[in-house]
C-alpha cells in the first residue's frame, strides 16, 4: 500500500516495489487503480449493450412483419424482458458512473485516484457478478425473467412467475445495485476529499459536478429498490404479502406499493444515467469550441434542480392506475423541462461565436443536441395525464425512452468514449471510422424510432409478440426493423475502430484536443497514481489557462473576483502580459 | 447576441397566439392522434393538439439555434486564432430561465382543467358496468342502467374476444377491477387506458359520441397471452342497447 | 469545505419542503410521504455534520481560490496498489447471492470466502502491503 504525499503528485517509478502496480492477468484481478477499473466496467458495459442490442435485433426480427412467429410468446416476453433489463441495469448505468466516471472524476480534480480504491473494486466484481447471474437466469429451465424490466406485482410473484430466472433476476440486481450504492459512496467522497489545491468545488468541471450529484442520487434511491427487491423475493419464497393480496385482510398488501418503490427508484434512475452523458456533452462541447463553457453556475444548479426535481415524480409512471395525485406530479414533471431548457441554451451559447471544430467527438455531440430535443419534448407531453391516458404504455412511450436514451448513452455515450480514448490508451481513434459511424447510428435511430411515436397514436400497445395484417401497423413497423440494421452497423463500425485502432496504433499526445481540465495536464494513458504534477488553478479550465495565458484569468484577480472563485467574462480585449507557467 | 434575444421574445406571443387558437375549439390537425370517439377523448385530443403545437414551436425554435451554431460558427480552415472567451450574460441567461417557466405554468393551466374534465364522475351516469380484467379476457357486467337494476354479463377470452355494447350519447361509468395481475384497459379511438389492479377499484366516465365498433385491449404485461387479450365495444343507440340489455338480463 | 455543507443542507430542506407539499396535497399518500422525508434525513445528516465541522476544521488547499500546487503537500491518503480482497469478496457476495436460488450450499461457500476478504482486507490495512 502506498501511502501517497502531495510532493510526489503523485506517479510512480516502476523501480520502487512497494509501488509497483501488478501485471498481466493479476493485474485484472488485483488492481484497485481507477483508470483499470474503468477500463473493466467500460468493456464488460460495452459486451452487455452488444448483447442487449442483438436482443433488440431479435426483438425487431418478430416485429417486422403482421403474425411473425419467429419466437414464441414466452420467449418474447423473456426478449424485451432481457433486453431492457440488460441495457438499463448492466450497461448504461454501469458504463457511465462505473466506467467513465471511474476513469476520468479522479484525473478531472487531480487526485492520485479514487477515495477508496478497494470499495471500487469491490464495485466492479459486485457488477459482474450481479450481470453474469442475470445473463444465467437464460439457461435455467423455465427461462429467463420474463415480466419486464419494471417486474410489476404481482406478475413477478411466485404464482405467476415461479421460475428460478425471475429470482436470478432479483438476486442480479441486489448485487449491482450494491455495486452502484458503492460506486456513489466513492464519487461523492472523492469529489469533496481529493481535490487539488485551487480547485473549488465552483472551479470543478460540470463532468464531475454532474457525477457528484449523480452519486448523491444513487444514495438515496438505489437502496429503495434494493429493499423493493428483498421485499419481492420474500414475497415469492416466504410466503409474506407485502405487494399481493393476501387470503385475509390482516395478510393484504398492494401492488401499488411495488409501483412507488420501483418508481421512487426508477425515475431518478433515468436522470443518473443521463446526467452523466449531460457532463460529457458539457465536457466535449466547450473544447472543440474553442470557448469557456457558458453559464457554469446556471449549469450547476440546473444539475441540482433536474436532480431534486427527478426525485420528486416518480408517480407520473403511475398515472393510468388512478392513484395516483395527478396535478402534482404533472407540474412537477414539466417543471423538470426548465433546468433542462437551461442547460440547452447553455450549450448553445457555448457554441455560439466559438470557432468549432467537428471531430468525432463533437460530431456525436450535437447530434446528441438535435436528436435529445424531440425526446425531450415528446416527454413534456407524457407529463400531461390526459395525454399520458391516451399514449401510456404504447408505442409512444418507448419511442420516448429510447429517444432520450439514444441521446444519451449512446450519442453522449460515445462522443466520450471518442473524447477520451486518446487519453485512456494514448491511441487516436480513426476518424473517418467515427465519423461514418455516426451517421449510420443517427440515420438509423431516425428509421428505428420515430415511426414509434406515430404507432403509439395508432394504438399499438408496447410487449406485445406480434400484430394482425389488419391493425394498419405494418408498414411503420417494417420501417422500423430495417433501421434496427443501420443501427447495428454503426455499432460495428465503432467496435472496429475502437479495437483497430489499439492494435494499429497512432500515438496521440499528451493533449490533442486543446483540452481544458486537469486530465489533459498528465501524459497519455496517465501514470500510475495520474499526475507527475500539477498546474496552478484559478479557473475551472486550469489546463487551458496553462497553455494560453494570454486568454485566461489566471494572476488578474481584478478579472476574476479569486476570492470567492467567481467568473467574471474575459475578453480578449483585456489581455494583460503577466505569463505565469509555475506548477 | 441579436438573433438569440430576438428569438427568445418571439416565443412568448407565439405560445398565447396557439394556445388561443386551440381553446377557441378551432379545426386544429389531429397530429396523428385520433379525434377520439368520446367526449372526453375530445377533450384529450384538443390538449394533445395545444402541446403538440407548443412543442414544434419550442422544437423549430431550439432546432434554429443549435444549426445556425453549428454551421454559423464552424471553424474556417487555416483560421487558428481563439474567439472572444465569454463566460456568461445575465441578461438572456434570465430571459431562458422565466419564458420557460412561463410556458410551464400555462402549459400546467390547461392541462389541469382538461385532466378535471376527463377523469370527472357524473352523480348519476345511464350505465353502470363493472369491467373484470383476468389473465387472459374480459369479463363486462353491466350492473345499473337508466336507474333500474340489471344483470347481464358478456365475457370472453383469448381464444373469443368479448363484444361489449354499450350506449352512445349516454355517460357510461365503469368500475374496473383485476381478477389477478395488473391488467390495462386500453381503447385507442378513446385516447384513454386505465389500469385494472387487483385489490383496487377505479372508476371513470365515458361519453360515446357516436354508435360504432371501437377495439380495445390489454395494455399492461400480464404473462403469456398478454398480445391476444382483447376485446371490442359495439357502441349501438340508447334503445338498441336497451332493447339488448332487457334481452340479456338475468332476473 | 462550506460550498459542500450547503449543498447538502440544501438537499436536505428541499426534500423536506417537497415532503410536507406532497404530504398535504396527497393527504398523506403513504409510501411517497415516508419516501421523501427520508431522502430529506440522508441529506440533513452529513450535511450538518459537514456544517459542523467546516466550522472547526483547518482550511484545506482545495478550498482556497488561490492556492499554489505545493499548499497541497504532505499525506494525501493511503492508496494500495492492489488487492487481491476485493475478488474474493465479490466472488463470496455472488455465490452467497446464488444461494437464494440454488440451496444453501453455495451460501456456505460465499459466506466463507467473504469472511476471508474481511480479515484480508483488515490485516493488509494494517500492515500496509500485499498479504
Amino acid at each position: 500500500m502506498a501511502v501517497i504525499t502531495q510532493e510526489q503528485v503523485i506517479a510512480h517509478e516502476p523501480e520502487h516495489e512497494e509501488h509497483a502496480e501488478p501485471t498481466g492477468i493479476l493485474k485484472w484481478i488485483t488492481s484497485t487503480d481507477h483508470k483499470v477499473i474503468g477500463m473493466s466496467y467500460t468493456i464488460t458495459s460495452l459486451v452487455f449493450f452488444v448483447i442487449a442490442g442483438i436482443l433488440g435485433e431479435l426483438i425487431r426480427i418478430q416485429l417486422s412483419h403482421p403474425a411473425m412467429h419467429f419466437v414464441t410468446q414466452e420467449q418474447y416476453n423473456e426478449l424485451f424482458t432481457m433486453h431492457g433489463s440488460l441495457m438499463i441495469y448492466l450497461f448504461a448505468g454501469p458504463f457511465a458512473f462505473g466506467g467513465l466516471a471511474n476513469f476520468i472524476v479522479p484525473l478531472q480534480v487531480g487526485a492520485p485516484d479514487m477515495a477508496f480504491p478497494r470499495l471500487n473494486a469491490l464495485s466492479y466484481w459486485l457488477y459482474l457478478g450481479g450481470s453474469i447471474t442475470m445473463v444465467m437466469g437464460a439457461l435455467t429451465t423455465g427461462g429467463a425473467a420474463d415480466f419486464g424490466w419494471v417486474a410489476y406485482a404481482p406478475l413477478s410473484n411466485a404464482i405467476n412467475s415461479p421460475g428460478a430466472g425471475a429470482d436470478m433476476w432479483i438476486i442480479a440486481l441486489i448485487l449491482t445495485g450494491f455495486s452502484a450504492i458503492f460506486t456513489g459512496v466513492n464519487l461523492v467522497t472523492t469529489i469533496f476529499y481529493l481535490r487539488a489545491p485551487g480547485l473549488t468545488m465552483f472551479r470543478i468541471p460540470i463532468f464531475t459536478w454532474n457525477m457528484l450529484v449523480t452519486g448523491i442520487l444513487i444514495l438515496i434511491v438505489f437502496p429503495v429498490l434494493t429493499s423493493a427487491l428483498i421485499m419481492l423475493y420474500c414475497d415469492r419464497h416466504f410466503g409474506t404479502h407485502i405487494f399481493e393480496i393476501g387470503t385475509s385482510p390482516a395478510t393484504t398488501g398492494s401492488p401499488l406499493l411495488w409501483q412507488h418503490l420501483f418508481w421512487f427508484w426508477g425515475h431518478p434512475e433515468v436522470y443518473i444515467l443521463a446526467l452523466p452523458y449531460f457532463g460529457i456533452i458539457t465536457e466535449v462541447i466547450p473544447v472543440f469550441s474553442k470557448k469557456p463553457i457558458f453559464g457554469y453556475k446556471g449549469m450547476v444548479a440546473a444539475t441540482i434542480a433536474i436532480a431534486g426535481l427527478s426525485t420528486g415524480v416518480w408517480a407520473h409512471h403511475m398515472f393510468t392506475t388512478g392513484a395516483v395525485l395527478l396535478p402534482y406530479f404533472s407540474i412537477a414533471s414539466y417543471a423538470i423541462a426548465v433546468p433542462t431548457g437551461i442547460k440547452f441554451f447553455n450549450w448553445i451559447g457555448t457554441m455560439w461565436r466559438g470557432k468549432i471544430e467537428y471531430k468525432t467527438p463533437m460530431l456525436y455531440a450535437v447530434g446528441f443536441l438535435v436528436i435529445f430535443l424531440i425526446g425531450g419534448l415528446s416527454g413534456v407531453l407524457l407529463a400531461s395525464p390526459p395525454i399520458d391516458f391516451a399514449t401510456h404504455d404504447t408505442y409512444f412511450v418507448v419511442a420516448h425512452f429510447h429517444n432520450v436514451m439514444f441521446g444519451t448513452a449512446i450519442l453522449g455515450g460515445f462522443a466520450g468514449v471518442f473524447y477520451w480514448y486518446p487519453k485512456a490508451t494514448g491511441k487516436m481513434y480513426r476518424e473517418s471510422l467515427g465519423k461514418a459511424s455516426f451517421w449510420f447510428l443517427v440515420i438509423g435511430f431516425c428509421l428505428t424510432f420515430l415511426p414509434m411515436y406515430k404507432l403509439g397514436l395508432d394504438g399499438m400497445p408496447r410487449r406485445i409478440a406480434t400484430y394482425s395484417s389488419a391493425s394498419g401497423f405494418a408498414t411503420l413497423n417494417e420501417i422500423s426493423s430495417f433501421g434496427a440494421w443501420i443501427i447495428a452497423i454503426g455499432v460495428l463500425l465503432i467496435v472496429i475502430n475502437l479495437i483497430y485502432s489499439y492494435v494499429v496504433p497512432i500515438p496521440a499526445g499528451d493533449n490533442p484536443w486543446d483540452g481544458h481540465t486537469l486530465e489533459w495536464f498528465t501524459t497519455s494513458p496517465p501514470p500510475h497514481h495520474n499526475f507527475y504534477k500539477l498546474p496552478k488553478i484559478r479557473s475551472e479550465r486550469p489546463v487551458w489557462d496553462f497553455n494560453h495565458p494570454e486568454h485566461s484569468v489566471i494572476d488578474r484577480p481584478h478579472l476574476n473576483g479569486a476570492a470567492n472563485g467567481k467568473l467574471n467574462g474575459v475578453t480578449s480585449k483585456t489581455i494583460t502580459k503577466e505569463k505565469d507557467h509555475e506548477s | 447576441m441579436g438573433i438569440k434575444k430576438l428569438l427568445s421574445t418571439l416565443k412568448n406571443p407565439l405560445l398565447l397566439l396557439m394556445f388561443l387558437v386551440f381553446i377557441t375549439g378551432c379545426n386544429l390537425p389531429t397530429f396523428g392522434a385520433f379525434k377520439g370517439a368520446t367526449s372526453q377523448a375530445r377533450d384529450e385530443e384538443k390538449l394533445w393538439a395545444g402541446m403538440v403545437i407548443a412543442a414544434i414551436v419550442v422544437g423549430i425554435i431550439v432546432w434554429a439555434l443549435i444549426f445556425w451554431s453549428a454551421f454559423r460558427y464552424k471553424r474556417k480552415k487555416g483560421d487558428d486564432s481563439i474567439p472572444r472567451q465569454f463566460t456568461h450574460h445575465n441578461i438572456i441567461e434570465i430571459i431562458y430561465t422565466v419564458i420557460p417557466i412561463i410556458i410551464v405554468l400555462v402549459v400546467f393551466g390547461f392541462t389541469y382543467v382538461t385532466e378535471n374534465e376527463i377523469t370527472a364522475l357524473k352523480k348519476d351516469p345511464a350505465l353502470q358496468v363493472h369491467i373484470v380484467a383476468f389473465q387472459w379476457g374480459w369479463e363486462f357486467h353491466y350492473y345499473n342502467y337508466e336507474g333500474h337494476k340489471v344483470n347481464a354479463t358478456v365475457i370472453g377470452n383469448y381464444n373469443a374476444p368479448p363484444v361489449a355494447p354499450m350506449p352512445a350519447g349516454q355517460t357510461i361509468q365503469v368500475w374496473l377491477t383485476s381478477n389477478d395481475v395488473v391488467h390495462g384497459f386500453y381503447v385507442p379511438k378513446f385516447n384513454f387506458s386505465r389500469y385494472a389492479q387487483p385489490g383496487f377499484n377505479n372508476y371513470f366516465d365515458l361519453n360515446i359520441l357516436k354508435p360504432g365498433i371501437y377495439p380495445g385491449r390489454c395494455t399492461q404485461l400480464c404473462g403469456v397471452y398478454h398480445t391476444q387479450m382483447k376485446f371490442t365495444i359495439n357502441a349501438e343507440t340508447p334503445s338498441e342497447f336497451g332493447k339488448w340489455l332487457t334481452e340479456h338480463s338475468k332476473g | 469545505m462550506k460550498v459542500e455543507a450547503r449543498l447538502l443542507l440544501i438537499i436536505a430542506v428541499f426534500f423536506f419542503g417537497l415532503t410536507i407539499i406532497y404530504g398535504l396535497w396527497s393527504k398523506g399518500e403513504a409510501a411517497g410521504t415516508v419516501m421523501l422525508a427520508a431522502s430529506g434525513l440522508l441529506a440533513l445528516v452529513p450535511g450538518s455534520y459537514y456544517l459542523w465541522w467546516s466550522k472547526r476544521m483547518d482550511p484545506r488547499a482545495e478550498d482556497n481560490p488561490s492556492a499554489n500546487p505545493s499548499d497541497g503537500s504532505g499525506v494525501i491518503g493511503a492508496f494500495p496498489n492492489g488487492s487481491v480482497w476485493p475478488f474474493v469478496f465479490g466472488l463470496g457476495a455472488t455465490l452467497t447471492g446464488l444461494a437464494f436460488v440454488y440451496g444453501t450450499w453455495t451460501a456456505l461457500l460465499g459466506i466463507g470466502l467473504a469472511v476471508v476478504a474481511m480479515i484480508g482486507v483488515a490485516v493488509e490495512s494494517r500492515r500496509g502491503g500485499y498479504v
